[in-house]
């Protein structure tokens, strides 16, 4: 049996570091395809078309409700075997799909929130104004609409960062899979292991403290009360 | 490919695992609510050595991946504390809950601290001790505005349980990963499948957390 | 002479540099009505929150009869109360809130029976059946098992009064009872204090608004004014002939 060893510890320390670039911008890519593809939702949702509506809805919660890990190994191993349409993925690529489509439902919902707290007022003056759909929602709606849920979008940042290390499942070599093969390779998995909780420690306890202060500083600009939030989660 | 025969033949194969994964989410939410609720109320403490450990706890469960938790305790308790938990399924159990049980405190807490300030104050006219104020008064209401927090919870959780498939358990994922290793080209229908499952599994629990959204939006004062 | 239920010797309260109160002496005799008025932030309500040990006091002495509400002996030194002590003196007191405070998660009559059975220890026959009385009295007899949602600003504040009443209190505090009410909703609430303050036996502190209420009610009126008690004495002294000019221009802005 073995025991904790700083030695190995030192050793294992650059190694694991080698991921981190692959881990945070693995992170940023994710949550900018999530971004992006949350307003996907918000349009189709807003589709006036009642049975579109209702499957969106309801895909949105199968993708919600099903573990990020089984698509993404379904984006990964059983997207290149779909006749026609399957092709093959880097693990990259595919982790950005599955993870990145996984959260855009939640982003979808945050933009949503967002939307519905624009005051009806709002909606009346545009159409008062004459104002054409496009420039509706980009001069009037969205400008107001966005602001307000930037300390949850930036939430959501700090728990796909937290989620990313799904990724090495299906071969990225973010800091877990480091650990994870430094340890297959020594047969010493405490150290590398801690490695990696410490560097998510390190990177995640100041970026929430850094939203929750923006959240705070917000709420007060925007004079909304703060509010039991469920956007704070882990997501798995 | 999607075949009758395909269906027919994978869908036994995966409810072999059903069993562990539903027996991990039950003992994971059970040992989840209960350290959430512990942790919540050290929070809320007056010793403040409890209320650091606590937060020391929450603040590391809540900034480190849940699937970094698990192959660390998976690793570390053995070697550590020298007790062999008898089984990986105990690993899986203890790191989805203290995960989520770090999550939830803050739930927990949250909602005690959210109710109102008169209602504590009327219990203490009414010369309630502390701990009577607290059992009569602000826990049954604080609870109400938890139900739905612990409904998406417990989704989440279900989510969370195919981790223990990366440990070795034999659960619907791992099943899952054996059909599509035995034969590639089936793997889109086996993971559609896997997802299917898991949405079943869902689904009642949506349909509960709906419930309990609208039970908590009654008797709650704040 | 009968020896005074409430007493408060030299109380000051502040609440960071606000200095709220700067010293109270008052004497309250058992059965003594008193009205509380004056500006708002003169701490009035501080006064009877004090009383009610939801604030503690900056300095000087509360005594419930000839008990030390704040301070208890140990070992022949006055230290701090500990809760056990602030139970022990405060049961004989109780309150009704500006915004009535009920708890929304029971009926009407549970509201009123939970703190005789857990903190009295009646039998859970015995609380029922006086509680089921009291809400009768305040006339809520048909509401027993609707929640507090369900009633109108008046009746809430009714229940919280008859909720109040079946602990038997010595002294009740009431917190602008009707501040937070629709001005139709005023008289009904007034009416039950009044029949209560007819019963007699119990001491009562009022903190209110209602200038014509207090002077028809109260025995004693205290007018507070810049943390200390500017005025007092009976109704018609204090509200009819007093000489205190901010008295009258209080007086003048609330009765016209």
């Amino acid at each position: 049996m073995e025991n904790w060893s700083w030695d190995v510890f030192l050793d294992a320390f650059p190694i694991v570091l080698q991921g981190l670039g692959i881990t945070i911008g693995l992170t940023l890519t994710c949550y900018l395809f999530a971004l992006i593809f949350g307003f996907v939702w918000i349009f189709l949702r807003r589709v006036p078309f009642k049975p579109l509506n209702w499957i969106v809805t309801w895909i949105m919660e199968f993708i919600r409700s099903t573990p990020p890990l089984v698509q993404l190994f379904f984006i990964y191993y059983a997207w290149p075997m779909v006749p026609g349409i399957g092709m093959t993925l880097s693990p990259f690529t595919s982790a950005v799909l599955g993870l990145g489509i996984h959260f855009s439902t939640y982003i979808g919902e945050v933009y949503r929130s967002g939307i519905d707290g624009v005051d009806k007022g709002q909606w009346e003056a545009a159409r008062a104004l004459n104002y054409p759909t496009g420039k509706k929602w980009t001069k009037i709606i969205l400008p107001q609409a966005i602001p307000p849920t930037i300390p949850m979008l930036g939430n959501y940042l700090i728990i796909m960062f937290k989620e990313v290390p799904l990724a090495s499942t299906i071969g990225v070599v973010g800091i877990l899979h480091m650990a994870n093969s430094y340890g297959s390779q020594y047969w010493t998995y405490l150290e590398p292991l801690t490695i990696v909780a410490i560097l998510f420690l390190v990177l995640s306890y100041p970026s929430a403290i850094l939203i929750n202060k923006l959240e705070r500083k917000m709420n007060r600009r925007f004079d909304k009360k703060e509010a039991l939030k469920s956007s704070e989660g882990a997501i798995t | 490919m999607i075949t009758i025969s395909a269906i027919e033949e994978i869908f036994p194969a995966l409810m072999k695992g059903i069993n562990i994964t539903i027996t991990v989410l039950i003992a994971s939410a059970f040992f989840g609510y209960l350290f959430a609720f512990i942790a919540g109320l050290c929070r809320l403490s007056n010793n403040i050595v409890l209320r650091k450990f606590t937060g020391f706890y929450v603040e590391i469960f809540r900034g480190t991946s849940l699937i970094v938790q698990l192959f660390w305790l998976y690793y570390a308790i053995p070697i550590l504390f020298g007790i062999d938990l008898g089984s990986d399924w105990w690993a899986g159990v203890i790191a989805i809950a203290l995960n989520y049980g770090a999550y939830m405190s803050e739930i927990v807490r949250g909602s005690i601290l959210s109710v109102a300030k008169g209602q504590s104050e009327a219990a203490t006219a009414l010369n309630m001790s502390r701990f009577q104020r607290m059992r009569l008064v602000i826990f049954p209401q604080a609870v109400r505005m938890m139900l739905p927090e612990f409904g998406n919870y417990l989704i989440q959780m279900l989510k969370a349980t195919s981790l223990v498939s990366l440990i070795g358990l034999h659960d619907i994922l791992y099943y899952g990963d054996i059909l599509r290793s035995s034969n590639l080209s089936q793997a889109p229908i086996v993971y559609l499948l896997v997802l299917v499952f898991y949405f079943i599994l869902a689904l009642p629990l949506i349909f509960l957390t709906r419930k309990m959204e609208s039970i908590s939006k009654k008797g709650v004062a704040s | 002479m009968t020896e005074p239920i409430v007493t408060f010797k030299d109380v000051h309260k502040s609440f960071g540099d606000v200095d709220v109160l700067k010293g109270i002496d008052l004497e309250i005799k058992p059965a003594e009505k008193v009205a509380v008025i004056g500006p708002s932030g003169s701490g009035k309500t501080t006064i009877i929150r004090m009383l009610m040990t939801l604030e503690q006091p900056t300095s000087g002495d509360i005594f419930v009869g000839d008990q030390n509400l704040w301070k208890m002996e140990k070992n022949g030194e006055f230290v701090a109360a500990n809760e056990k002590h602030l139970r022990e003196v405060r049961g004989d007191i109780g309150m009704v809130f500006q915004h009535f405070n009920l708890f929304p998660h029971m009926t009407i009559l549970e509201n009123c029976m939970t703190a005789p059975i857990h903190v009295k220890k009646e039998a859970k026959k015995v609380a029922r059946q006086r509680s089921i009385e009291m809400l009768e009295k305040v006339g809520l007899g048909d509401k027993l098992d609707n929640y507090p949602s369900q009633l109108s600003g008046g009746q809430k504040q009714r229940v919280a009064m008859a909720r109040a009443l079946v602990m038997r209190p010595k002294v009740m505090l009431f917190d602008e009872v009707t501040s937070a009410l629709d001005p139709e909703l005023v008289g009904e609430v007034l009416e039950v204090i009044r029949d209560i303050a007819k019963e007699g036996e119990m001491a009562m502190i009022l903190v209110t608004h209602e200038m014509d209420f207090a002077l028809d009610v109260a025995d004693k009126v205290l007018f507070l004014d810049e943390g200390v008690i500017a005025e007092q004495g009976s109704a018609s002294e204090v509200i009819e002939h007093s000489k205190n000019e901010r008295l009258q221009s209080f007086l003048h802005r609330f009765r016209s």
